[in-house]
């Protein structure tokens, strides 16, 4: 449901005042925001400090952990290197935007009862990875699993349960979308 | 159907999912560095490009020029207030800040405090400082050489020798060396490695003014111990520190040490009077914070003709560092790497280390493992595949002849650990069976007349865990016990709470089952809290696979107790003695009439509406326990690999990890941690090693070449189990976090080994890199396209 842009603070919290700044709008979890951005503002920067969306994680600096990744327009990006001006008139969504109405997604589901998670810090960004996934590939291989994921670092598990986490939640989202009654 | 054995809903045994997942895959975990503190200030440090250089001059007027930059911290200012060093676990010191030297590449220098994350970062990048340059030490066989640059010019002894340890009986050794028809003898390299926990390190200080409270929120997984330590080291009053370690994202052992970052941030808070952020970036958490292993061993192992293992002489010298800042309990300055006799009767054995230091940062803390227990089992197990190479036997074979059996236990080494159950040779044949050994074996020969190079590797290790008895185990004085509290409410649900710290092993999950098992209570009606001082009972935290064998005891005798005054409420409810009453099947029974009998539900109830006279209210119970033994979970591993000739890339075909950690709370997570575990000993097998060059330079400090496995290289591990309980663990488990890192990487590094026996090939140190590979096999003269 598309809502009316909400302004919100200037990122305070990022740069000190009196920089300039670029006013951007996004709609981030289906919401519209609009804020002023100092222009080196890195989207993770931004969705985790202005606008307090902290289940995206930063675990390094070099683009690889994926601990960062959210989706842009649909297709998982690391928001470690995207900065906030680039997403002006752009949809984002984070891990806070896979529940629905109260509802775990199959991604999010799967994860907890395959046991794909263990200390849970780069299990946001694996499970938008899984989730754009499994849009494209509803039935993915362990190959093409393990290939998909391959820019998500896990210290934890191994990989092995997330593996059959993803492949658990693209059995269920078939099984909801074959159902009768299950959304299409 | 047969009679149903009585269970509770989520206890031992069963694969409930996870009490702390549903915050996790919401993005509701709390890590260190989603807190926002009103008024909180951001730290950054700039840090030293040379390994070893006098500082002549530092200007920090631009940093403080910048918008938003507050303050700046140097050496000198920590030293006017007696904080330029601080204590190592280890009797030695470390600097916070240096006011005249730096000893590693990316040492801290300076902090900058400012008002938001990137004006404390551009406040780093503005601080100034001049250096001359310092000759660099950083092989440690040079560093102890005579004439070697002395590193610790503020030691009295001018030399880079830090200790010397040794165990066992040398001249009997010796003897049984010179008796033996049979030795072997090999060098191995451990190489530093980085335990590289998701999150990396951080905190938020926060210094009262007017009440002098000091709370830290930080990524620590020993709060508790770190309390303590910050009382000791600032002169705080013990009350007035609050420890909070909230969800942490892994740990490994690296967020065991304290960090100068933590210290700085601290200070900037009583400098500034307000909270202060400090989170490392990857590449300060890799090229920083403490390593672990760096161990350069020479390992001989003396046997008769027919194999049987005789006597074990091994002589290590340790790569410190600029300081001894290992994590070991203070008794033990080589952690307990004299577990190396692993799972073979040796009649003789000694072990000596000398430790040196070198101009890197601080090394000695775990990488998922319990005190150098890694580099021991990796010498042992690598020299047992080359005596069977030697002896031209089967390596299986060798083990399954050598092993210490089962009725052997509990079973003294020559080292002096006494190991408490093991049935080694039921774990050995259990992997062979699941990989069918000897089909493989075919197989290999087969593929070795058509030139192609496959390799079975085996590790059949022993453990020593969950630290640790008191009269042997502390750390700086606090012995190594740890702790439960638990409290039932009057509607029967519990509160319970532990002086260990999760870092993703799942203890919400765990001990939550424990008590239930213990009490009664589903485990869904139990909620369990850790990591924050002001109300978990005391404990000395969780690494070196420590929290079942000392935390989950103490939830069970703490159980217990309760179960003991609940037997009286109970009594009084069912109008017996108590003598009358017992537990049974998950209630309080009238013995001899099952059928009379009393939840602890209703037991709870009564404790805090109808207690018995000369009975307290309440039902609640502390327990520390103080463990009478370590624990030695074990296990075989077997590992298929398959070289390419043309690239030198080794592809682990498969993996089959057969563990034994006694007594499984939740199969589940003990599946997990193994995985985990796996691939923590596949990475330094195959890819991970941080280098330097002869100026220090650190290779390996970032993840662009810092090789954390990623999914696509990781095999597809297979695990099983055997059950040996332990028999001094109130519930029979020992632990299980580590094993697989410690067990898996001399499977890899034999069958790879083994691979190459064609080629003569004895020994290889990890990282097994395909161009370390591709040269071996080009030396050797193997046929390139």
């Amino acid at each position: 449901m598309a809502t009316s842009a909400r302004p919100v603070a200037p990122a305070a919290s990022l740069t000190s005042a009196g920089g300039p700044t670029s006013r951007i709008q996004v709609t981030v979890n289906g919401r519209s925001v609009v804020a002023e951005v100092e222009p080196r503002t890195l989207l993770v920067h931004f969705l985790r400090e202005v606008l307090g969306l902290t289940g995206t994680h930063i675990g390094c600096d070099t683009s690889h952990c994926g601990a960062c990744t959210v989706h842009l327009d649909g297709k998982p990006v690391k928001s470690c290197t995207v900065l906030a001006v680039q997403v002006s008139g752009r949809e984002v969504r984070t891990v806070e935007g896979l529940e629905v109405d109260g509802k775990l997604s199959p991604v999010q589901e799967a994860f907890v009862e395959a046991h794909g998670l263990q200390c849970g810090f780069c299990t946001p960004g694996m499970m938008m990875t899984a989730t754009a996934l499994l849009a494209r590939n509803p039935n993915p291989t362990d190959a093409e699993t393990r290939d998909a994921i391959r820019g998500n670092l896990c210290r934890c598990t191994g990989y092995v349960n997330i593996v059959k986490a993803i492949q658990l939640a693209g059995k269920k989202m078939q099984s909801a979308s074959s159902a009768p009654g299950g959304k299409p | 159907m047969s009679a149903q054995v009585p269970s509770v809903k989520g206890g031992i045994g069963q694969s409930i999912l996870r009490k702390e997942d549903g915050r996790f895959v919401r993005g509701k975990g709390s890590y260190i560095d989603d807190f926002k503190l009103p008024g909180m200030l951001y730290l950054d440090i700039a840090r030293s490009p040379y390994a070893h250089a006098k500082i002549t001059a530092i200007r920090t007027d631009k940093a403080l020029k910048v918008p938003g930059v507050l303050a700046v911290i140097t050496g000198k200012d920590l030293e006017a207030a007696g904080l330029a060093w601080m204590p190592t676990l280890m009797s030695d010191k470390q600097m916070v800040l240096p006011t005249d030297t730096v000893m590693y590449q990316a040492q801290e220098v300076v902090g900058v405090v400012a008002d938001s994350r990137y004006a404390a970062a551009d406040g780093a990048a503005a601080v100034e400082v001049d250096y001359e340059p310092l000759p660099v030490v950083t092989d440690p066989f040079k560093a102890i050489a005579p004439g070697a640059p002395v590193i610790r010019t503020d030691r009295k002894e001018a030399s880079n020798h830090i200790w010397h340890w040794e165990t066992g009986d040398r001249a009997g050794t010796d003897r049984a060396f010179a008796a033996a028809p049979v030795s072997v003898a090999q060098d191995l390299y451990i190489p530093r490695i980085h335990v590289s926990s998701m999150e990396t390190c951080g905190c938020i200080a926060q210094m009262d003014p007017v009440s002098g409270r000091f709370t830290i929120w930080m990524t620590t997984q020993a709060p508790h111990a770190i309390r303590t330590v910050f009382a000791l080291v600032t002169g705080l009053p013990e009350q007035n520190i609050r420890v909070i370690s909230p969800d942490i994202g892994g740990g490994f052992g690296g967020k065991v040490p304290v960090y100068p970052g933590y210290v700085l941030a601290s200070v900037a808070s009583i400098k500034t009077g307000r909270p202060v952020k400090w989170i490392e970036d990857r590449s300060e958490n890799l090229q920083a914070d403490s390593f672990a292993r760096d161990y350069h061993i020479h390992a001989e192992v003396a046997a008769e003709r027919d194999g049987t293992v005789t006597a074990l002489r091994v002589k290590t010298l340790a790569d410190h560092g600029y300081t001894d800042a290992a994590a070991n309990p203070s008794k033990f300055p080589a952690g307990l790497f004299h577990i190396i006799t692993g799972s073979y009767p040796f009649a003789q054995a000694f072990v000596e280390v000398d430790a040196a230091y070198t101009n890197k940062p601080p090394g000695g803390i775990a990488y998922r493992c319990s005190f150098r227990v890694t580099e021991a089992v990796y010498t042992i197990e690598r020299m047992m595949d080359i005596l069977a190479h030697r002896l031209r036997v089967d390596p299986a074979e060798l083990r399954l002849k050598n092993f210490i059996p089962p009725e052997a236990f509990p079973y003294r080494s020559a080292l002096g650990w006494t190991y408490d159950s093991g049935n080694y040779g039921a774990a050995l044949a259990k992997a062979m069976e699941i990989i069918d050994y000897a089909g493989l074996r075919r197989e290999q020969a087969e593929k070795r007349r058509k030139g192609e190079l496959m390799g079975i590797g085996i590790s059949s290790f022993t453990e020593i865990v969950g630290a640790g008895p008191s009269a042997t185990f502390d750390i700086l004085g606090i012995k190594m016990f740890d702790s439960a509290e638990v409290r039932i409410h009057p509607t029967g649900k519990v509160l319970a709470r532990f002086g260990t710290k999760s870092q993703g092993q799942g203890h919400e999950t765990t001990y939550a089952q424990i008590l239930a098992e213990e009490l009664g209570i589903p485990a869904d009606d139990i909620r369990v809290e850790e990591g924050d001082t002001d109300t978990a009972p005391y404990g000395l935290g969780t690494y070196a696979s420590r929290s079942t064998p000392t935390a989950g005891a103490a939830a069970a005798i703490a159980a217990r107790k309760i179960r003991e005054k609940g037997r009286r409420i109970a009594a009084h409810l069912l109008e017996v003695s108590p003598d009358d009453v017992e537990w049974k099947d998950f209630a309080f029974r009238v013995k001899g009439v099952p059928t009379k009998s009393k939840t602890m539900q209703e037991v709870a109830f009564a404790a805090y509406t109808n207690h018995p006279p000369g009975v307290e209210a309440g039902l609640e119970a502390v327990d520390y326990y103080d463990p009478p033994n370590m624990t030695y979970p074990f296990g075989s591993y077997i590992c298929v690999v398959d070289i390419d000739k043309e690239t030198g890339q080794v592809k682990v075909r498969r993996f089959v990890a057969v563990d034994d950690c006694g007594t499984i709370i939740n199969p589940m997570i003990v599946d997990g941690q193994i995985h985990g575990g796996l691939t923590m000993g596949f990475a330094p097998a195959l890819l991970e090693e941080i280098q330097y060059d002869e100026n220090g330079n650190i290779h390996g400090g970032s993840f662009m070449d810092y090789l954390v496995p990623t999914a696509v290289e990781t095999p597809n591990w297979e695990t099983a189990k055997t059950v040996t309980p332990s028999p001094h663990h109130p519930l029979g488990a020992k632990g299980v976090g580590e094993s697989a890192t410690v067990g898996a990487p001399p499977a890899i590094v034999n069958a790879v080994v083994d691979a190459l026996q064609p080629y003569g090939v004895e020994h290889i140190d990890i990282p097994i890199h395909p161009w370390k590979v591709w040269q071996i096999l080009h030396a050797k003269g193997a046929p390139t396209p």
